[in-house]
């Protein structure tokens, strides 16, 4: 398109839809002839006036979520989305309790055993 | 206590495994079509070259009907073909079919060549109306009703399994309600 602004809106756009039938390319990466057909669309939609949520809902309700690149955060994607993020909460708390656990078992302060010693080394250090 | 916490980790991946493996069993080629129980969009599709008529979506009211998308170009439409001429045969629905990104002549060729199994033949040459089908790929077939809405997909080839165990039962039921 002679507009580069619009061009640059049409490859965000080719990026973020899927191609239907090569499954995990974006219709910008895929060479199949739907996708080519997919990516005029946009094109026509765009060179239309059309922002570019409402391409993308043109794509949508044609073929469903399933031509969004990344899914939407939804009721059916909360797991898809919150997993993640509740896993590194989860092993983080873990984490923290194990390390604290160990601190706390075997204290770091030195016994009056080791203080003696200690001071006994220093003094000879002291002396030379 | 804390031993069994111990064995949360291998419970969870064990969760997991399970509902990984059932996602495998699933084919991802197949999108649910967002047209069941829709009206169809539509359209005017002009006839492919060598023939009168075309077809519009006000064509397809009034008669259950099932329209094939095909092109010459795609080897598994042939290989669906002859149970497409077998249906038309047995007079139990009329088939519309859709010729899809097509060379000027090269469906209307392909007809002759192997013969017609259509009521009508539509032109789909750019590819647009299968978008708005939220077609996948051809063969793809779609089952619609009298009041022109779609019931159904099949996405691929109609088997004589498709064809008597789905599509068949199907059809015979809409026509009778």
């Amino acid at each position: 398109m002679d507009d580069p602004a619009l061009e640059a809106r049409a490859m965000r756009l080719y990026g973020q839809l899927r191609c239907v039938v090569c499954q995990s390319q974006s219709i910008g990466e895929s060479n199949a002839p739907l996708a080519e057909d997919m990516r005029a669309v946009v094109r026509e939609r765009l060179l239309l006036g059309e922002s570019d949520a409402e391409v993308i809902g043109f794509m949508r309700e044609r073929y469903g979520e399933y031509v969004l690149m990344m899914p939407p955060l939804q009721a059916n994607t909360l797991l898809l989305w919150g997993l993640p993020l509740a896993l590194l909460v989860f092993g983080g708390v873990g984490a923290i309790v194990y390390v604290r656990k160990q601190a706390g078992a075997e204290s770091l302060a030195l016994s009056a055993e080791e203080d003696a010693q200690l001071e006994a080394l220093r003094r000879e250090e002291g002396q030379e | 206590m804390t031993r069994l916490f111990a064995f949360i980790p291998l419970a969870f991946f064990a969760a997991m495994a399970v509902y990984f493996a059932m996602g495998l069993q699933e084919d991802p080629g197949e999108i649910p079509s967002q047209l069941i129980d829709q009206p169809l969009p539509d359209f005017e599709l002009a006839p492919i070259q060598g023939t009168e008529f075309g077809f519009t979506d006000d064509d397809l009211q009034g008669e259950v009907i099932l329209l094939n998308y095909f092109g010459s170009w795609c080897p598994p439409c042939l290989q669906e073909h002859p149970m497409l001429m077998q249906i038309a045969r047995s007079g139990v629905v009329p088939i519309y079919g859709v010729d899809w990104k097509d060379e000027p002549g090269a469906g209307a060729a392909w007809l002759q060549r192997y013969g017609n199994p259509y009521v009508r033949v539509g032109d789909d040459a750019s590819g647009r109306l299968a978008i708005d089908f939220g077609l996948t790929g051809a063969p793809e077939t779609f089952l619609i009703d009298r009041e022109g809405r779609v019931r159904y997909r099949h996405v691929g080839i109609i088997t004589e399994d498709v064809w008597n165990e789905t599509l068949r039962p199907m059809v015979e039921a809409l026509q009778r309600s």
